[in-house]
């Protein structure tokens, strides 16, 4: 069956697009789920001055470098946002997948780093640390799988230029995905 | 996008539907915002009737303990467990929550604010199909080998966490895996009843046009968004803990069991008002219709609720009082608490001044939104005394909380939706319901209700405490006249659950056989009532503007004691 | 008002109870205000042919007012309560007055442990008498109990004291009491701890001080010479020679 978008999908009181409103939505309550889980991981990391050694057997260089990463792909979707913006689309389209890109790089780095910690005994259940761990960084890992999916689909739609839009929107949630990498790198990998 | 919107607003017009649609995509598939809301609330009545059912078996066996409950069996202390965990859940997160802000959430807001959907259609069908796939989880707990989950809506760990305490190895993760789907459908419904209320109001409808219903459901939904979040975090650890056998709520690993109540409790007490609010709504609409009068002080209802909404994050802990913490925050959490009271009760003034030199229609809709005045406020009152650290060492998980709960809960979810069925039923199917049948309903419901609950806050008082199947083992506690205040209660239950047989039969015989109702049966402003009854797709006929507040009635000057949102003049 | 529910054999008990008085007289007045107000407003202004409603704001000065007053009122009577819980919590559960004597309480699924520290009057000693699901005090005694868990969160709870405390798992957490009366009582375990929560029911013996020492000594535990003394002086009231390990 076709789907006819509402009158109210389209209508601004605020002046606000309804689409970048909705997106804002989604990251405070994102904010709120990530931040509850750092604010545990924090509680814990003070009563137990131990996890600083455990803390060392994660791999700050491979930290880093995801780091470098994810900064570089924000700003590729931001120069997508702009490509879009001017209707440039094969650029925005390119720009796109250059996160995506990014995306992908950090998921492989990251995946190195834990076969290695893995095959080095710190599994999930090695300790508390570990599995606060592997659950931040798992869970911010889903956040980045989920963000190529759907700027996947929002490049096919860039392509014919359809939604351009949602560029900005995906983008203020990439934004939000790289933000939480900035908290969770210190409190993992540097802070020993 | 800017462009977008301004043709957007110069070419809204109404798409009339092209033919019939199939059955599936009409009632099973369908993106309309009426249908999703007719969905969560059936759904919601549905899994009232199994709570109620639930509630029953346990005070049958409170009443009887031992012996065989009709419709059920011998209750082991298994399934007691199972019982009273579910029903608790179940009557919060599947009846309150769907039934208050998702099922009049999605019919209200667009039609309150005047518009033809809400503003993501596909995501509002989504979150309720995440809903319905978590009431099948649900479900499906009952019936795994070991039994449902018994350790409490609360889900204490290391109970909650490690079967071997809880027993239900199955039955615990699919519970919390249920919950935490709940969550994610409300996520993803609140979104949409946020951005629908900032962006897609009717033209000329301004902040203070727009009805205390919506505000409150808006709200509601925020404080929901602002709350959940570590509690999800907090379940994502617990199932680790129960599946995969990590420590986080382990003390034998280092882990702490008492993180969990911190989060559930972060979450649980605003979750009181994300129920509460709606319900509150609703009240201030019917009561302004019935009352003809305009709403004492709105700004002022607005701003206690936004004082309660942001004090109620700062609440958590009189929860945990004497579950370890240290005693000296204690101090911290009466405080807060105790002064929670003052908008709570300031909110309540004001719907009380509402009625003063009213005109007032004692239909079944404002009877039971009276009642719920009435009978929150005990809940409101006796909550002082669990709030206060002094008094709650002694009643802490007594059934004094039990019944002081649900004098709150109560006429939040039930006598709140009953309020809002009488009110509404006429504009969600186009047809009135039976007056009489809805008084005897009332009568029965309310009257049944007190004498439940108010034998529970004598026996609280007496030190009788929660989640017992049999208290033979507490000699204090097994004297008959202990006893005979279980039996009164439990025969109450019973009586009021047979009273809702009258409002069953009202709700499907006016379904059919009722008075049509007309546009606007109860002369009221708010832009419900100026779409057809029911609604067709895209539910006004011509988008409507507004040029004034919800609650302009018995104006002095004008002939007519009502004057509705949309009329210029 | 709770005592004509239940027996107050705690020192106290009486306080909670009072605060508990204090509470229904202040809500009591606002509730029964509350309700006769929303009452007679709905008999009073019941719908008449050809009478209009008022029209009222709400919004002006003078009208606000009628809410206003009674919301300062409000704040003045919750002032009172909240000074009222800080100091009852404080006396019962921040303060720790010097114990005669120190027991050890532990919950498990599903009985209650009790460990009485003996003739000797010290916890962790091989004359200590350990009980399930039977607490043996003296009474007019001030005692300490340190309540430890030996599997999920249990509460450990003597309504006739007033007294409730979780008991965590990893944890030893510290209270008092100090009865008044002897008789025998429930305790009970008021934190869901499983499908034995049901069954996990003790009960406590208040007992004089020599039926007490009469207990200890069927417990096969000598009540040497030197404890007799010691007991003696605590009997008189000089607590500070106690020994509460």
């Amino acid at each position: 069956m076709s789907f006819q978008a509402p009158i109210a999908t389209s209508r601004s009181a605020t002046g606000i697009p309804t689409g970048r409103l909705a997106v804002w939505w989604v990251v405070v309550s994102e904010i709120v789920i990530f931040g509850g889980l750092i604010a545990c991981y924090i509680m814990f990391r003070l009563r137990h001055p131990e996890w600083g050694e455990y803390a060392s057997h994660t791999s700050t260089p491979a930290g880093a470098l995801n780091t470098f990463v994810l900064l570089t792909s924000s700003l590729a979707i931001v120069l997508a946002h702009q490509a879009a913006e001017a209707r440039d689309l094969t650029k925005a389209f390119r720009y796109i997948w250059c996160t995506i890109g990014g995306g992908g790089v950090f998921l492989l780095v990251k995946s190195y780093e834990w076969t290695t910690e893995i095959s080095h005994g710190y599994t999930l259940f090695a300790n508390n640390f570990w599995s606060f761990y592997y659950t931040a960084t798992g869970l911010h890992g889903l956040h980045v799988i989920a963000g190529m999916v759907i700027m996947g689909i929002i490049s096919i739609g860039v392509r014919k230029g359809e939604h351009l839009p949602r560029v900005e929107y995906i983008g203020i949630y990439w934004h939000f995905v790289d933000i939480v990498w900035l908290f969770l790198f210190p409190l993992f990998y540097i802070a020993k | 996008m800017a462009e977008a919107v301004t043709t957007a607003e110069t070419t809204e017009e109404v798409h009339t539907h092209h033919g019939e649609p199939d059955f599936w995509s009409k009632y099973i598939f369908s993106t309309d915002h009426k249908m999703i809301a007719m969905q969560y609330m059936f759904t919601g009545m549905i899994m009232a009737l199994i709570g109620g059912y639930m509630a029953y078996v346990f005070r049958m066996q409170l009443a009887y303990p031992g012996e065989s409950v009709p419709g059920f069996g011998t209750v082991t202390p298994l399934a007691y467990n199972s019982l009273i965990t579910n029903h608790g859940a179940i009557m919060i997160f599947w009846v309150a929550m769907p039934i208050l802000i998702a099922a009049l959430g999605n019919f209200l807001i667009p039609l309150m604010i005047g518009c033809d959907d809400m503003a993501f259609p596909r995501v509002n069908r989504l979150s309720y199909q995440i809903f319905l796939l978590s009431v099948v989880v649900l479900l499906a707990s009952f019936f795994v080998p070991g039994g449902g989950f018994g350790g409490a809506w609360t889900a204490y760990p290391p109970l909650s966490a490690q079967s071997q305490y809880n027993l239900t190895p199955f039955g615990a993760p699919l519970w919390l895996l249920a919950v935490a789907l709940e969550f994610v459908a409300f996520l993803l419904g609140g979104i949409n009843f946020i951005t629908t209320t900032m962006n897609a109001r009717a033209k000329g409808m301004k902040m203070y046009d727009i009805p205390i219903v919506v505000w409150m459901i808006v709200i509601a939904s925020i404080l929901f968004m602002a709350s959940v979040g570590p509690l999800i975090a907090g379940a994502v650890m617990l199932l680790f803990d129960q599946v995969l056998g990590t420590t986080f709520y382990n003390p034998d690993a280092g882990g702490d069991p008492v993180l969990w109540q911190h989060l559930f409790w972060f979450f649980g007490h605003p979750e009181v008002y994300v129920v509460l609010l709606p319900a509150m709504g609703v009240v201030a609409e019917v009561i302004t219709v019935f009352a003809r009068k305009k709403l004492f002080a709105y700004k002022t209802i607005l701003y206690t609720t936004f004082a309660t909404g942001i004090l109620s994050f700062f609440v958590w802990a009189h929860h945990q009082f004497i579950a370890g913490i240290d005693p000296r925050m204690a101090h911290v959490f009466t405080v807060t608490t105790v002064l929670i009271s003052i908008p709570i009760a300031e909110m309540l003034f004001c719907y009380i001044a509402t009625l003063y030199g009213g005109s007032i229609r004692l239909t079944t809709a404002m009877l039971f939104a009276l009642a719920f005045l009435a009978e929150f406020l005990i809940g409101g009152v006796t909550g002082i005394y669990l709030g206060s650290s002094g008094t709650d060492i002694y009643f802490h998980d007594t059934y004094f909380v039990l019944a002081h709960f649900h004098y709150t809960f109560f006429p939040i979810a039930i006598i709140g939706f009953f309020t809002a069925i009488y009110y509404w039923f006429p504009k969600m199917f186009g047809r009135m319901m039976n007056e009489t049948l809805g008084k005897i309903h009332f009568w029965g419901t309310i009257i049944c209700f007190n004498g439940v609950f108010l034998p529970l806050f004598v026996l609280g008082i007496g030190g009788q405490h929660r989640r017992i199947y049999n208290f033979k083992n507490f000699p204090d506690l097994a004297t008959p006249d202990m006893h005979n205040l279980r039996i009164f209660a439990t025969w109450s239950a019973v009586v009021m659950l047979l009273f809702q047989i009258p409002f069953l039969i009202n709700f499907v015989m006016s379904l059919f056989r009722g008075k049509k109702a007309g546009m606007n049966p109860w002369k009221a402003n708010t832009l419900e009532w100026t779409a057809p009854s029911p609604p067709p797709h895209g539910n006004f006929k011509e988008m409507p503007v507004v040029y004034r507040g919800p609650y302009e009635y018995s104006v002095p000057g004008r002939e007519e004691d009502y004057w509705p949102q949309n009329v210029p003049n | 008002m709770i005592e004509s529910l239940i027996d107050n054999v705690s020192t106290y008990g009486g306080h909670i109870d009072g605060l508990f008085t204090l509470i229904t007289i202040i809500v009591g007045f606002w509730f029964i205000l509350a309700e006769a107000v929303l009452f007679y407003f709905i008999i009073r202004y019941r719908r008449k042919e050809g009478v209009k409603a008022q029209y009222v704001s709400g919004e002006k000065k003078k009208e606000h007012n009628w809410i206003a007053y009674p919301h300062y009122l409000i704040i003045l009577c919750d002032i009172v309560i909240i000074v009222g819980a800080v100091m009852v919590w404080y006396k019962v559960k921040q303060d720790l007055p010097p114990a005669d004597e120190t027991i050890r309480v532990t919950g498990r699924q599903w009985s209650w442990v009790f460990t009485h520290p003996g003739p000797d009057g010290v916890l962790d000693t091989p004359d200590d008498i350990e009980t399930v699901d039977r607490l043996h005090v003296k009474v007019d005694t001030l005692y300490h109990f340190q309540l430890e868990s030996k599997d999920v969160v249990h509460s450990f709870s003597i309504p006739v004291f007033r007294l409730k405390q979780d008991a965590i798992p990893g944890r030893v957490i510290t209270g008092w009491f100090e009865p008044t009366k002897t008789g025998e009582y429930d305790v009970q375990c008021a934190e869901i701890c499983g499908i034995g929560h049901g069954i996990m029911a003790a009960r406590i013996s208040i007992e004089t001080a020599e039926t007490h020492h009469a207990w200890i000594e069927e417990q096969g535990g000598i009540l040497d010479n030197e404890r007799i003394a010691r007991a003696e002086e605590i009997d008189q009231g000089k607590p500070e020679d106690n020994n509460n390990g």
